[in-house]
């Protein structure tokens, strides 16, 4: 695929234009001050900050447990993997074990999760690239996921479905049969997306070779997730730091070999094929018994510091845990998957016509709320 | 009072049907992308949501209207007129039938005039663009203009196929022509009515090559900052438009007002139950049939980047028109058709 080369006219002017905070296809509030001669992209300057709600110190005034509602709050569309992310950074300090029926649970829940953040993405991803449909097509069947989750937590967005020790609730009767009927039809559904998307040669030719990032400064940026994937980097925490049961299932992770739009497209519909893997083996083999440990009653890690991270559907999401032995964290730090993959956003973009500025944007799937906190 | 009275009386009604139509279009256009999007689509307003159409309209009116204090007060205005009057003017030589009941004139250089007339449009967007003093709209003002520019140059050469298959450049006649070849002019100008019509797409400034208004980058392109009426004559010029392109598509490939296969069902065209149906039903199918079309794109197609489409109209459809007419002006020749 050709890339663009426009050249720019001798007396050409650079005009600046300011891209956001409210603008279709920034979503959510990241304002964006592009430096453009013509179409063509000089130079963009994030500007972010407008979502910020001080996450980071009010954590440090709840209980550990009290902290999990925030962490909600952050990646909005990821609820449920930022909640295992916390919970299991204060498992890690404290030592604790939880069920195989709670580690099981969670998975499936994170891996819905996935799903769930995903069609959100390609929805978004789409509409800005000008195709409509797929975005009610995807919706539909997030509404399915949050269905499932709602269920089991009650709550459809802000989860809080996790605990210190475990998970709060059992699984409510039948609601395996329905989940699995769920991811049952769910890959043909992919299927019929990538029909749309996929060997279409208008999307083809909005995507590949945009917005492209070598595997070497993929690395060099501190991208995580698919955008780091899709420049052939397998880097999945899921694979090289497993947490709760990961090393028990079986999944691929697939890659990119370009590391453009198309790519990351093309990695994030195959996650998708493989959260379904997955689910289906967490399904079959989920054991019977307690979804809680014994924890105190007061969570109390000792005095230390721990990170974990998970993989959240965004990339790798990290929690820098302080603790000073009492009840609410001394310091609790996230490292966001989503604020550091922003960051290559003008290095990639630098070039590039404003029409892709939008691509780009979208095949990094940021969340303000996680990058502003 | 004859040369009065009808033609004023026809002018209403054409006018009457045409923003009555496009005002019903984006009802229509809405129930088409909701059942393509598992949807409803608007269903609240009247039975089945028939009066959204209305409803839409009645609010537009009510609308504040807002002019930017810094913008071209005087181009700022003149702007939606000249998007929406020459696409109505169109109309004054569309022939919706064959006799002169159905059409308000027929003037033998009724092709040119077409696209003459639809030429100005450009002017508005351009002009609404620039004078908004907005970045967004400029930006959409210039892809609009290039956008265009670049498709009329194929756009000429597939009805120029035609004109040279017609011989004539009346629209009328063109339809005659057809009717006594017995063969409609999409057949052997299949590559033509394919460049023609996604030029048309592309004039119309419709998805795929909805970049002037590209929502997602340019928030509204070059009609951001219009509101109210203004704002509604864009949007009405937008679908008088869609009309006007279908209908000079079934004009110039589809035998306007034909019934299908008219020599080949003669007989059953001619049966009384049939045959009381007026021409301009069969046109307007037809038109229909076209619109439906551009709907279809909307809810299937991803949008192409401004210089995506610019090679589009330059390398591929240019010399596939120019090429296309090459072929058809030796077969005429060859086959002696009418000069």
């Amino acid at each position: 695929m050709e890339r663009t080369h426009l050249k720019a006219f001798a007396d050409a002017e650079e005009m600046e234009i300011s891209f956001g905070p409210q603008h279709p296809s920034t979503h959510g509030v990241l304002r964006l001050m592009v430096k453009v001669d013509g179409e063509r992209i000089l130079d963009v300057k994030p500007i972010i900050g407008y979502l910020h709600r001080g996450t980071e110190k009010l954590f440090e005034r709840e209980t550990y447990n009290g902290c999990i509602p925030h962490t909600d709050r952050m990646d909005y569309t990821a609820a449920v993997t930022n909640n295992q992310g916390l919970v299991g950074a204060v498992e890690r300090l404290m030592g604790i074990t939880i069920p195989p029926r709670a580690a099981y649970l969670r998975m499936i829940l994170a891996e819905l999760q996935r799903l769930a953040s995903h069609l959100v993405w390609l929805a978004t991803h789409a509409l800005d690239i000008g195709a409509q449909t797929p975005y009610f097509y995807c919706f539909e069947e997030r509404d399915k996921i949050l269905d499932l989750f709602e269920e089991y937590c009650g709550a459809r967005l802000t989860t809080n479905c996790m605990r210190v020790g475990g998970m709060p609730f059992d699984l409510t009767p039948g609601w395996t049969d329905r989940c699995r009927a769920f991811i049952e039809q769910f890959p043909a559904k992919v299927s019929d997306w990538e029909r749309l998307l996929t060997k279409n040669r208008i999307w083809r030719e909005r995507t590949v070779g945009v917005g492209v990032i070598s595997a070497a400064d993929a690395i060099e940026w501190g991208l995580t997730g698919p955008p780091l994937r899709g420049s052939g980097v397998r880097w999945d925490i899921r694979k090289v730091f497993p947490y709760d049961r990961y090393d028990e299932v079986e999944f691929d992770v697939p890659i990119g070999t370009n590391g453009d739009t198309y790519d990351r497209y093309l990695v994030r519909m195959e996650e998708m094929r493989q959260s379904v893997r997955i689910i289906r083996q967490c399904l079959e083999r989920l054991p019977d018994g307690p979804v809680m440990a014994k924890v105190p009653k007061i969570i109390k890690p000792p005095k230390g510091e721990v990170y974990f991270s998970v993989e959240a559907p965004k990339g790798e999401l990290g929690y820098y845990l302080v603790s000073e032995g009492g009840d609410t964290p001394y310091r609790l730090h996230v490292r966001p998957a989503c604020f550091i993959n922003l960051q290559a956003l003008p290095e990639m973009v630098r070039g590039q016509l404003v029409a892709d500025l939008v691509a780009v944007i979208g095949t990094l799937d940021i969340v303000l709320g996680e990058i502003d906190r | 009072m004859t040369y009065l009275v009808i033609p004023l009386v026809k002018i209403v009604v054409i006018l009457l049907v045409l923003i009555l139509g496009a005002a019903y279009l984006t009802f229509f256009e809405r129930k088409i992308l909701a059942y393509i999007q598992i949807r409803l689509g608007p269903n609240r307003v009247g039975p089945k949501g028939w009066l959204q159409a209305i409803a839409d309209a009645l609010k537009l009116f009510v609308k504040e209207d807002l002019t930017p204090a810094r913008s071209e007060k005087f181009v700022f205005l003149l702007a939606p007129v000249l998007i929406i009057v020459p696409a109505l003017l169109v109309f004054a030589v569309i022939p919706f039938g064959p006799s002169d009941i159905w059409r308000l004139t027929d003037i033998n250089v009724a092709l040119l005039f077409v696209l003459g007339v639809s030429s100005v449009g450009i002017y508005g967007i351009i002009l609404g663009g620039w004078s908004s003093n907005n970045k967004y709209s400029l930006m959409g003002g210039l892809r609009s203009a290039a956008q265009l520019i670049s498709y009329e140059v194929p756009m000429g050469f597939a009805v120029v196929t035609v004109v040279v298959m017609a011989g004539s450049l009346s629209l009328v006649r063109i339809v005659e022509v057809q009717r006594e070849l017995g063969v409609w002019f999409f057949l052997p100008g299949i590559v033509a009515l394919f460049v023609y019509f996604v030029c048309g797409v592309a004039e119309t400034n419709r998805n795929p090559f909805d970049l002037p208004e590209a929502e997602s980058e340019l928030v509204g392109g070059f009609h951001t900052e219009y509101s109210g009426m203004k704002w509604a004559f864009f949007f009405l010029g937008e679908y008088a438009n869609m009309i006007v392109i279908s209908a000079m598509a079934t004009v110039l490939f589809f035998g306007g007002w034909l019934p299908p296969f008219p020599n080949l069902l003669a007989p059953l065209w001619a049966l009384p139950a049939v045959a009381w149906v007026p021409p301009p039903f069969w046109f307007l199918l037809k038109v229909a049939a076209f619109i439906f079309l551009y709907m279809w794109f909307r809810g299937t197609f991803p949008r192409y980047r401004f210089d995506q489409l610019m090679r589009l109209g330059w390398k591929v459809l240019l010399p596939v028109s120019l090429a296309n007419l090459m072929v058809v002006a030796l077969g005429v020749l060859i086959l002696g058709g009418r000069s």
